[in-house]
């Protein structure tokens, strides 16, 4: 199945205030299809842009896109610290208000709030960063991690001298789980007895819990650690038990870690901010869903740490560039999950769409 | 001259009532003068927290959404307050009432009809007590302090709603991110004043605050209450039972909880989500300091915390005013109210040392001394 155009039903709440909003709104009368000179841009953050991850990430790309384009023509406004609840849809219907031609909601959370405001505001645009489904003018956008995975699993894969990784997990929701897979299956095809003990912490930044599971697993013999989580605490961890390393998440995070940090997995929402901003600009936006990945320039692999060996940083500049030209897929077969299923025979791949709606399952050799 | 605390004889009612009201001014005075300290247009700021939301329509319909399940938990909690029952978990209770309801709605979820609803609020008000029974039980039998019981069962609280949205509850609809399906319209409260978001939520939060003023005021029960909190041996005497009463308030102010919890999650969630606990269950303690324990002061209360929330926003959006300076206006107005409580037992005096003769000096190097020894 794909993601696109998964129209939500319009509840009678929804289409009672869609009608009533209009009424209550006689300020925003429609306004011509048209370029403009100057645009106001909202974002919506979950935290804030000093977490060192996911909303840094968002806030460097809304700074490359201001650049880009110029702060004569788009000046923005940033909301720190909403919560993925009824506070968003205000937070949302505040921006609105206040004139902003486009507003992005830049967690999954969001999504339901800005459903509800997006048909009230018909000559404003939405964008809801990793989300599932459009409204004429609500878009949702999305960051292929999982390919950055893929590329760090391998460097693990080939790295770890008692063969067991780990991957600190945020909450189960279907981005970790593909996260997860395509980290170890990657593994795997470097070293066949490779293990990954999957651990949650509930929380999508939480140092001091981030930290203890860090080092419960180190105890438990991992040498390699991964995290889903926005922050620098695992790998702190690991610079001061002196294991193998581990990566940074969203960010560059050698500052932190300088020994222990092997490479990154960096969020570059810059381009893809440049052009949305730039389509209202031109009065071209239009209705769409986006996932980009390494070959969009929207996942940067990092620097590689010095102390890789040479055949490890090839062998992971080949996965790299095996995923941009198409030769190489996180999820192709074959793959066997943890209750012996087969998930892809030989020769099939699990397509990115499709795994994302699927039900959850890890792949053999993941420990959760 | 100096200037000295004497205790009153009787709280002071004048500055009972004065002192809420000083500790607003207080927070704005101060607050202008810190945010224009850090950088930013003080006043502007200011008045973006505290007026905009109060002077612009658009912000009306928020006010009332988030003051509605403030002022339902305050309500019960300001009853077992003063029944010097300390329910601290309201989180918690307020977490089972979305969870009893939501129950109520998976379960009905293929049927419609009028009943739904109320039988939801029924569910909401039962799961909030339930929870509210082990401390009860606890407290009345085994002397264990409510405090410790209803504030630890609020993280029990958490885990199991995290339980239920990302196991047995969650939709096969949703992709696999944790949320149950969505409420039907008749498992949804309905919008009260057509055209906003205002939903029956408010309306019932009204009726709460009337019907606890009615009830503490002009009935036994209130006055049971009272007495237990302020007198037990009195109440003892009296023949009102301690134990009673504990169950009695700590049932009221959890099913309280619990229906506030039913009408989030029926009203502006549609759904339960991992992201329904937003702390209502700790503001709410805020708001019954805040409104002096008194239905009708809590209405207002709730109000204050809901224009500084939303107002807080407005500053974000307006003027770039960052999320934590928002949250020292929250803070500093708590403090400046629990600060000026001192008004209310003590009056001011000057002392007059018109001598300036040895004594003066002796005294106040004797006031820190006293201080650190103590």
């Amino acid at each position: 199945m794909t993601l696109k155009n998964t129209r939500p039903m319009i509840s009678r709440r929804g289409a009672l205030k869609l009608g009533a909003g209009a009424a209550a709104l006689p300020l925003l009368g429609s306004r011509a299809f048209a370029q403009k000179e100057k645009v106001k841009v909202g974002f919506v953050l979950i935290g804030t842009p000093d977490d060192n991850g996911w909303n840094y990430g968002h806030d460097q790309g809304r700074l490359y896109m201001l650049d880009e384009l110029g702060a004569d023509r788009v000046e923005t406004t940033v909301v720190t610290n909403v919560e993925e609840g009824p506070d968003a849809e205000r937070v949302f219907r505040e921006l609105a208000q206040q004139g902003h031609d486009i507003i992005y909601g830049t967690s999954f959370g969001f999504g339901e709030y800005m459903m509800n405001v997006a048909p009230q505001f018909p000559d404003i645009k939405f964008e809801w960063a990793t989300g599932y489904t459009t409204l004429p003018n609500m878009s949702i956008y999305n960051a292929k991690f999982h390919e950055g995975r893929t590329v760090i699993g391998t460097i693990a894969g080939m790295m770890s001298e008692t063969g067991i990784g780990a991957y600190i997990g945020s909450i189960p929701v279907p981005e970790v789980f593909m996260g997860a897979n395509a980290f170890h299956l990657a593994a795997r095809k470097q070293n066949p007895d490779f293990i990954t003990k999957v651990v949650y912490v509930d929380s999508w930044f939480d140092p001091a819990k981030e930290a203890d599971a860090a080092r419960a697993l180190i105890d438990q013999g991992v040498d390699i650690i991964t995290q889903h989580t926005d922050g620098p605490a695992a790998l702190q961890v690991a610079e001061e038990r002196g294991i193998i390393g581990g990566f940074g998440q969203g960010a560059d995070m050698s500052a932190f870690a300088p020994n222990a940090h092997l490479s990154a997995i960096i969020d570059h929402w810059g381009p893809y901010y440049t052009k949305s901003v730039k389509s209202v600009l031109d009065g071209t936006w239009e209705e769409s869903s986006f996932w980009g990945g390494i070959a969009d320039g929207e996942v940067i692999i990092g620097d590689y740490n010095e102390k890789i060996p040479a055949d490890v940083v090839a062998e992971a500049e080949r996965v790299r560039k095996g995923i941009i030209d198409g030769s190489i897929h996180p999820y192709a077969g074959p793959i066997v999950d943890t209750n012996g299923n087969v998930q892809a025979e030989e020769g099939d791949i699990i397509d990115d769409g499709e795994f994302w709606a699927q039900e959850a399952w890890y792949a053999e050799g993941i420990e959760a | 001259m100096l200037i000295k605390l004497e205790k009153r004889p009787t709280p002071s009612r004048r500055m009972l009532y004065i002192t809420p009201v000083l500790a607003v001014i207080v927070t704005m005075a101060l607050g202008a003068i810190i945010f224009s300290l850090i950088g930013f247009d003080g006043l502007r700021a200011v008045r973006e927290i505290f007026l905009t939301p109060l002077l612009n329509p658009l912000k009306w319909q928020d006010l009332a959404v988030k003051a509605s399940p403030l002022i339902i938990i305050a309500v019960g909690l300001s009853i077992g307050y003063r029944g010097n029952v300390w329910n601290i978990g309201a989180e918690g209770q307020y977490v089972l009432g979305g969870l009893a309801a939501t129950g109520v709605a998976l379960w009905t979820h293929q049927m419609s009809g009028p009943w739904i609803l109320p039988l939801m609020g029924l569910a909401g008000i039962l799961g909030g007590m339930a929870w509210a029974v082990i401390p009860a039980f606890l407290r009345t039998r085994y002397k264990v302090n409510e405090i410790l019981t209803t504030l630890m069962l609020t993280y029990v609280s958490v885990y199991l709603l995290n339980f239920l949205v990302f196991g047995p509850w969650k939709s096969p609809t949703s992709f696999g991110q944790p949320q149950t399906v969505r409420f039907s319209a008749d498992q949804s409260l309905p919008d009260i004043i057509p055209g906003t978001i205002v939903h029956g939520g408010t309306l019932v939060a009204v009726v709460v605050a009337v019907l606890a003023w009615f009830v503490m005021s002009r009935t036994i029960f209130g006055y049971q209450v009272k007495t237990v909190g302020t007198a037990p041996a009195a109440a003892r005497y009296g023949g009102f039972s301690g134990n009673r009463t504990i169950w009695l308030v700590l049932m009221t102010s959890a099913g309280l909880a619990g229906l506030a919890g039913m009408l989030e999650v029926s009203g502006p969630y549609g759904r339960m989500v991992p992201q329904f606990p937003v702390n209502y269950g700790f503001t709410a303690i805020i708001v019954a300091f805040l409104g002096r324990l008194h239905p009708i002061g809590i209405v207002f209360a709730g109000l204050v915390l809901s224009i500084v929330v939303v107002g807080g926003e407005v500053a974000q959006t307006t003027i770039g005013l960052p999320f934590p300076a928002v949250g020292i206006f929250q803070s500093m107005m708590l403090f400046f109210l629990l600060a000026s409580d001192v008004l209310v037992r003590y009056r001011v005096r000057r002392v007059n040392t018109s001598p300036p003769a040895a004594p003066a000096p002796a005294r106040t190097e004797a006031a820190p001394d006293a201080g650190a020894a103590s």
